[in-house]
């Protein structure tokens, strides 16, 4: 559905999007995340053609967003980050003056204003001045805007800042609705965002995508990495002789708690294998009690702030 | 290019502008048409649209200030660039939209020469003429107030630098006759008219070296043709002024002679305009 090839994008000494390459695939939800400053809004200008990039190429649905730009855009609905709405309109003139630029036949204008307007619950307001509507309403005017002429690529800008929790609830339910028979790419500082309502995410540090895969598959991939928490009492030489002892684990940290004589242990395994029981007899033959054994799993969250702190600091360093 | 126009022409007479600008243009002429023609006991019509053309300075900002400023300003020019509209439908149509405002007080004030008919004997082939001159003047005003509301975000900005350059192509004419005709004074000025005119475009398109390239080749050239053949340069500033005015021509459009020239003129200077808004635009696509 989408095709980006090498996408970079220079502003001046500054590079907001450094070569990003990845395929979008039809019929589902994606998710662009990463810290504030990213590159995700100047990706998503790019891919709508609200933006030149300066080097690489977009393709949309076969055609190229830059020497075939009236094709490729129309098979996108756009929300930009500010939703574009004229504040002097009512959502029911708005939304007629874009499926008008839209050029979508006039026999179905009845409709899809209807559809959107109730999918996006602005049907009582749609004889209001957008000047009077809340930033939560303005914000499902524009996504309704971006349903117009039923595109098959809806890409939506922070679709959730700055709505109240429960609008959050509802544009997320919307968006996975959605993402039913349209592919939708969505963008997000917000990871438990990304993660309730996508199916496969897209992360980018400074300009550059650091991983891009299902929710599923960005999990498996750091389960590997899962550590084995410990508490034991005992004096330090016998638990460290003994931890040093296990085959298969390699301790990473060990300290004493604020309880004398107990000490915190972390062990991960060097090939994925389940260490528990092999604690348990090591510490029992050696009769030293094993108060708690904790298996600490990696979430996508975790993954994603060392991500993006460590990106943070190889930047620093250059 | 129909649903900008639409909405645009719309936006006008839902707010006030539209309203303004009609009342601002209709209240002037009938004030002028009175003094002049009613209590001055003349039937030339045209003489009072000579009179009241400087209100333009003022009723063309009102209409151009915020057309793409407040766009810029309010994000909303980024629907325009997503939308599968090419840029010069976008300008087209909001131009047309002000085009057809600007229409909507013309027609009511082309009701004057008929009310002049009850007192005396207009010539009203000579007053419609002037009028339409009139309508094409304020027309061409409008492509520059858009360009230049088309390079700013704020809509004050848009109005003011409007006014100013309104302003001096109000007062070219005899701004330029107080020059001196000297050839050396021609050529300066016209050496700081191109220096000038290099800049804008340079702003326009950031390309330092074809800028200065062909400004410098420029600047040259006039300097080959002032050395062999000064004669032309005596006056030649205010003459080449004189003939990119907009409201001499308007002036000369008065005096009851329909003259294609001029009307060319005026379409070349909205057709450049226009070109020159939508570079702009696009230029905001490439920002580097």
């Amino acid at each position: 559905m989408i095709r980006v090839s090498h996408l970079t994008k220079r502003y001046g000494a500054h590079t907001a999007v450094n070569d990003l390459s990845f395929h979008i695939e039809k019929g589902a939800v994606y998710g662009f995340l990463g810290p504030n400053g990213a590159g995700k809004s100047t990706t998503m200008n790019i891919l709508t053609g609200c933006l030149s990039a300066t080097e690489g190429e977009v393709f949309i649905a076969g055609h190229d967003i830059q020497l075939k730009p009236m094709e490729a855009k129309r098979h996108i609905g756009y929300l930009p980050e500010i939703p574009p709405v004229y504040a002097d309109m009512t959502p029911a003139e708005y939304l007629k003056f874009v499926l008008e630029a839209k050029r979508v036949p006039r026999s179905e204008h009845q409709k899809q204003l209807a559809d959107a307007m109730a999918k996006t619950g602005i049907t009582y307001m749609k004889n209001r001045l957008i000047r009077n509507l809340s930033k939560g309403y303005r914000q499902r005017v524009g996504i309704a805007q971006a349903l117009m002429g039923n595109p098959e690529i809806i890409i939506l800008d922070e679709p959730t800042v700055g709505l109240d929790p429960v609008q959050i609830i509802e544009i997320r339910e919307l968006i996975r609705e959605l993402g039913r028979d349209h592919t939708v790419i969505l963008s997000s500082h917000i990871l438990s965002e990304v993660e309730s309502v996508c199916d496969s995410l897209l992360i980018i540090v400074n300009g550059k995508l650091l991983a891009a895969d299902t929710k599923e598959n960005l999990t498996r991939r750091f389960a590997g990495e899962s550590k084995l928490h410990l508490l034991i009492r005992g004096d330090e030489e016998n638990v460290r002789g003994i931890l040093n002892g296990i085959a298969g684990a390699v301790c990473i940290r060990m300290e004493e708690t604020e309880e004398t004589g107990v000490w915190h242990a972390v062990l991960i395994a060097k090939e994925c294998a389940d260490l528990r029981e092999n604690v348990f007899t090591a510490f029992a033959s050696a009769a030293l009690p094993l108060l708690e054994m904790r298996t600490e799993k990696p979430t996508l969250e975790q993954m994603y702030l060392e991500m993006t702190t460590m990106a943070g600091r190889e930047e620093q360093r250059v | 290019m129909m649903a900008v126009f639409k909405r645009e022409f719309g936006a006008y007479f839902k707010g006030i502008p539209g309203y303004l600008f009609t009342a601002f243009l209709v209240l002037f002429t009938g004030v002028y048409v009175m003094v002049n023609n009613l209590s001055g006991y003349t039937a030339s019509f045209e003489y009072s649209l000579k009179a009241v053309s400087f209100i333009y300075m003022v009723a063309v900002p009102v209409l151009t200030m915020r057309s793409l400023a407040e766009e810029k300003k309010q994000k909303t020019d980024q629907l325009l660039y997503a939308l599968p509209l090419r840029m010069s439908s976008v300008v087209l149509g909001k131009y047309l939209a002000m085009a057809a405002v600007l229409l909507v007080p013309c027609v009511i004030i082309g009701t004057y020469p008929l009310i002049l008919c009850a007192w005396g004997n207009v010539n009203l082939l000579m007053a419609y003429n002037g009028l339409f001159a009139f309508f094409l003047l304020g027309a061409a005003l409008l492509s520059v107030g858009l360009f230049i509301s088309s390079m700013t975000e704020n809509q004050v900005a848009s109005a003011v630098i409007t006014l100013l350059v309104l302003l001096i192509l109000y007062l070219l004419n005899d701004l330029v006759s107080y020059m001196s005709p000297m050839s050396r004074a021609s050529f300066i000025a016209l050496t700081v008219a191109i220096v000038l005119a290099f800049l804008l475009i340079y702003l326009l398109t950031k390309s330092l070296a074809v800028c200065a390239g062909l400004g410098v080749l420029s600047i040259a050239g006039l300097y080959v043709y002032y050395r062999l053949e000064p004669l032309p340069f005596f006056g030649g500033f205010a003459n080449v002024m004189r003939r990119l005015g907009l409201f001499d021509r308007f002036y000369a459009q008065l005096n009851g002679v329909f003259d294609v020239k001029h009307m060319v003129y005026f379409l070349s200077v909205i057709v450049l305009f226009l070109f020159l808004t939508v570079q702009s635009l696009q230029k905001r696509r490439w920002a580097e």
